[in-house]
């Protein structure tokens, strides 16, 4: 990441521009907030994909050089670390000591910062909940200058309002995490191929014991393939005897250019799926790999955003339950096939009832599906409306880290807790998606 | 494990070459003129497994403070493995051509205080017949251009002193190493246009790490400045003098 940095979210839509952007370097010598105009919003590495990393015509203070470690507690595996510092630097560090992030999100390229103001979840949400579920405490600095430590113990408001509080309750000076314990990097992990959503289904629910689930569907296939796709389970293990054992070490390519906007289209995707789905020969196959392949294969390229050429891309997640009825969630992947649309980049997985401290957080139990669409102007945001209508009707919600276009309305239906939350956050502070959830 | 003393220590192509150091566990006295800054470096590199970590505060213009900075650091750890000077600042070309002092004062940051410390460390390695010193200098020292050259001067003189101090170390196996950053993206660089060529200090730290522990002479990082450097050495005088630089 070098040259000029890039302050526009991952999905480059919507276009906002900040009027400046503060760096925040030394701990001990932060910047007194008071002094600068609002509003301001705290900024990492912009992998948020809609407007909740953004403050048009407002401040961003780039967290990104705030990014020192403070204590690690080879031990206990306690960690205390600015809010910067990313969680492929923190894996760095503690990975050799055997230990790993408690949760992690698709990317390695996240502070821990951002981690916790969109309160991430990873594959293995259904055993231990969301990132901010593992926090034991943090500082966050507001902006008339009180420093407030923050704990389920101390400061608690502050503390369930700022997990998955998308930056606005003021900035996150450091924090202090329980990492998790691994016997080696390497997982030992299971890929099976469903035929259909019941078939994804009940793999999940036999897979409730295993730590790490994921699963692939095929968004354009339709017929007697609709529903296929690829169900990832696993866990840090000791490779079963005679496996191999070697490792390669990835460094990451970058993609130099916007594409053509036309890379990403049905033909392609329906090629990189047909391929995906058939890279296994058999219905299951088990293999032991390196944590990074299994965590975060799309880091292999720095900057993929770029494949969706210049306009950029949208990206949908929802969440919704599926206890009752698996029906809306069909009826969703039938409405997403019809309309030839999808990418190929698609996260389909069941949440636990792991419960998370934050008000605002988004996972709760059902099932959740990300995934992008080139952006199209109308066309897209159109399909998209179409779509809310089936989740929001149903209970469901959509993720604000991913999101660029949701209606004020469905927000604060599916955020119940929008105003108790309004209060604690920071006056001067406030963000794009903030404004255009809560002021239309 | 390695003990070293690093000047400069909160500078951040130093402070990314210590990570290096810290994960192979070794022992630091760190050197600088912020109290609060240096402790931040300080739980830093012991997160990432550095033995031990003491700090010092000093202004290296005080010279008068030089042997005891030194005694210091050999009376903490016990001995000085390596001494990695990062310190300097790119300072202000304008004022510098507007006032003597400043000029002067330049002088002394970015060169004098470096050949003062080096002078009496170069004899505690002398003595010892081993080690190995680091200092980073600049790529601007090449070549006197119209926009850096007080600094580009006090880069050449150390990097001519470090050519010397190699030559005469040489012969009882302490390595010296004349560290050339191009440009880096870091505070000190931070109002300087954007530019593609602006290297990310994470980079530069790991090819310094890399260079000391193989005791090399010379280091241009990243390595495509040794290139962009030797054709600028050979642009004709009548040529450069013309050029906007």
């Amino acid at each position: 990441m070098s040259g000029t940095k890039r302050y526009t979210s991952w999905g480059r839509y919507p276009e906002a521009t900040p009027r400046d952007v503060k760096e925040i370097a030394w701990r001990t010598d932060l910047p007194e907030l008071c002094k600068i105009d609002p509003p301001l919003l705290p900024f990492g590495y912009g992998r948020s994909y809609g407007d909740s990393c953004l403050n048009d015509g407002g401040v961003l203070l780039d967290m990104t050089p705030l990014n020192q470690f403070i204590a690690f507690d080879r031990e206990t595996g306690v960690l205390r670390c600015e809010a910067g510092v990313s969680i492929e630097h923190i894996l760095e560090v503690v990975v050799p000591h055997g230990w790993f992030v408690p949760v992690s999100p698709g990317t390695k390229y996240v502070t821990v910062g951002g981690a916790i103001a969109n309160d991430v979840h990873g594959k293995n949400h259904h055993s231990a909940g969301t990132f901010g579920c593992h926090i034991i405490q943090f500082e966050l600095l507001r902006s008339n200058g009180d420093r407030l430590t923050c704990s389920p113990e101390e400061n608690t408001d502050y503390y369930e309002a700022t997990i998955g509080g998308l930056g606005l309750t003021g900035v996150i000076i450091w924090v202090e995490m329980q990492l998790k314990s691994i016997p080696t990097p390497l997982i030992d992990m299971e890929s099976i191929r469903f035929e259909n959503v019941d078939e994804f289904f009940a793999l999940s629910e036999e897979s409730e014991e295993i730590p790490y689930t994921v699963g692939w569907v095929d968004c354009l296939a339709s017929g007697k393939n609709f529903g296929r796709g690829l169900f990832t389970r696993g866990d840090f293990d000791d490779p079963p005897f005679g496996m191999k054992r070697k490792l390669k070490k990835v460094t990451p390519l970058p993609v130099p250019f916007d594409f053509p906007s036309f890379t990403v289209n049905s033909l392609t995707t329906r090629i990189f799926n047909e391929l995906y789905y058939r890279k296994q020969f058999k219905k299951r196959i088990r293999a032991v790999t390196h944590y990074n392949p299994f965590f975060y294969p799309l880091d292999v390229a720095t900057d993929w955003y770029r494949l969706y050429g210049k306009k950029g891309f949208l990206q949908y997640q929802f969440v919704m339950p599926y206890k009752e009825t698996r029906e809306p969630i069909k009826e969703v992947l039938r409405r997403i096939v019809k309309s030839g649309e999808a990418s190929p980049l698609i996260v389909f997985k069941t949440f636990g009832d792991v419960e998370s401290p934050g008000m605002l957080s988004f996972p709760r139990p059902g099932v959740t599906l990300a995934l992008d669409f080139r952006f199209k102007g109308k066309k897209t945001l159109d399909l998209l409306d179409e779509l809310d209508q089936i989740v929001f009707d149903n209970g469901g919600a959509l993720y604000p880290a991913k999101d660029a276009r949701m209606s004020g309305e469905h927000f604060r239906m599916s955020y119940p807790n929008w105003e108790a939350f309004a209060q604690y956050i920071d006056p001067k502070f406030s963000s794009s998606f903030w404004r255009r959830v809560t002021e239309s | 494990m390695l003990k070293i003393m690093v000047i400069g220590a909160t500078s951040a192509i130093a402070h990314e070459t210590a990570k290096f150091f810290a994960a192979d566990g070794a022992d630091f006295f760190l050197v600088g003129r912020s109290p609060e800054k240096l402790s931040v470096i300080k739980d830093d590199l012991l997160a990432r497994g550095a033995t031990s970590a003491e700090t010092h505060e000093i202004d290296m213009n005080n010279f008068d403070h030089h042997q005891a900075l030194l005694d210091s650091a050999i009376d903490r750890m016990g001995q000085v493995d390596v001494l990695y000077i990062a310190h300097g600042s790119l300072g202000d070309q304008a004022l510098a051509e507007a006032d003597v002092d400043v000029m002067l004062q330049e002088m002394n940051t970015n060169f004098l205080s470096t050949a003062a410390f080096l002078t009496l460390a170069a004899n505690y390695f002398e003595e010892r017949r081993r080690g190995a010193i680091a200092v980073i200098s600049s790529v601007a020292g090449d070549r006197g251009r119209g926009s850096l050259y007080v600094y580009g001067t006090a880069m050449a003189a150390k990097t001519t002193f470090l050519q010397g101090l190699r030559n005469r170390l040489a012969k009882v196996g302490v390595s010296v190493l004349t560290i050339k950053p191009g440009r880096v993206r870091t505070p000190m660089t931070a109002h300087l246009k954007p530019s593609p060529l602006l290297a990310d200090p994470e980079k530069v730290g790991e090819q310094i790490y890399k260079a000391m522990k193989s005791g090399r002479d010379i280091l241009y990082t990243p390595s495509y400045w040794a290139l962009i450097m030797m054709i600028i050495r050979n642009i004709p005088e009548r040529i450069f003098k013309r050029l906007s630089m």
